[in-house]
């Protein structure tokens, strides 16, 4: 077993500063995904096809989550658009309108964007469930619109996601 | 008696096994013996079939003509509303 090498990025985080857009100016939820989109196919994350296919899965299954100040979404898309896993964030000074998870007649004001890039579906569920608990923190959400800078929000992303990204 | 829950979400199972860890945390609290089950929103008439749930926690619109009572599981996703939702489950859970 000496031999065997470890694939390169099993410790990478999910959360990297190249993949992340401090501040992002988008006039929309679509123009916030496609420049998130960008970042994951330029990171070699995501094949060319992710941005608009969240896009096109957010008009039938929204991802805005009404949170208690700072409203969140969490855009993504079927398996077969990732190649590498990992999540984009953005945070907007001025926030774009998603509609409402689960509430097609509601948006939410959105200050933080995370594209989710994920390729098992057995680890979106565990992604989520830490997400969520993260976003139900506003000192957490405070932290990530008051970062001002990528390493930072790298750092807060790090602090949270304790499941491992794998090595995919 | 056991209670039949079911979970319903958009494409993928994520958001759904969520709020459905969730419910079995709550039935567990108040010691209601459960069986939750995950169903995508498209399936949802076909498993309401084979699988009549007492009540159906749903993360995405869901048709209204069901016959059986809906609540949004968002609050357990957003954490606003999620003492009220976790009050109605456990309402629901203990009803006849």
């Amino acid at each position: 077993m000496g031999t065997t090498q470890m694939p390169t990025d099993v410790q990478e985080p999910w959360v990297r500063e190249e993949l992340v857009i401090v501040p992002l100016q988008a006039a929309t939820a679509n123009d916030a995904i496609t420049q998130l989109g960008a970042k994951l196919q330029a990171a070699g994350c995501v094949k060319e096809s992710w941005a608009q296919a969240a896009i096109d899965r957010e008009k039938v299954f929204a991802t805005g989550l009404p949170t208690e100040e700072i409203g969140v979404a969490i855009p993504h898309t079927d398996v077969e658009h990732v190649l590498k896993q990992a999540i984009a964030v953005g945070v907007l000074e001025e926030p774009v309108k998603f509609v409402e998870m689960g509430n097609p007649d509601s948006t939410v004001p959105v200050r933080i964007v995370c594209a989710l890039a994920v390729a098992q579906s057995e680890l979106m569920v565990k992604l989520l469930q830490q997400l969520v608990e993260v976003f139900q923190s506003p000192a957490v959400l405070r932290a990530i619109t008051g970062a001002g800078n990528a390493a930072k929000i790298v750092e807060i992303f790090e602090q949270h996601l304790t499941i491992n990204r794998g090595g995919n | 008696m056991t209670k039949r829950v079911l979970v319903a979400c958009g494409t993928s199972i994520a958001t759904a096994t969520v709020v459905a860890e969730k419910i079995k945390e709550i039935a567990k609290e108040v010691k209601v013996p459960v069986v939750v089950a995950q169903c995508k929103a498209s399936e949802i008439r076909g498993r309401i079939s084979t699988f009549p749930p007492a009540f159906i926690v749903a993360n995405t619109p869901v048709p209204k003509d069901l016959g059986v009572p809906v609540l949004s599981g968002i609050p357990f996703l957003s954490g606003v509303g999620a003492d009220k939702l976790k009050a109605k489950i456990i309402a629901a859970l203990k009803e006849n």
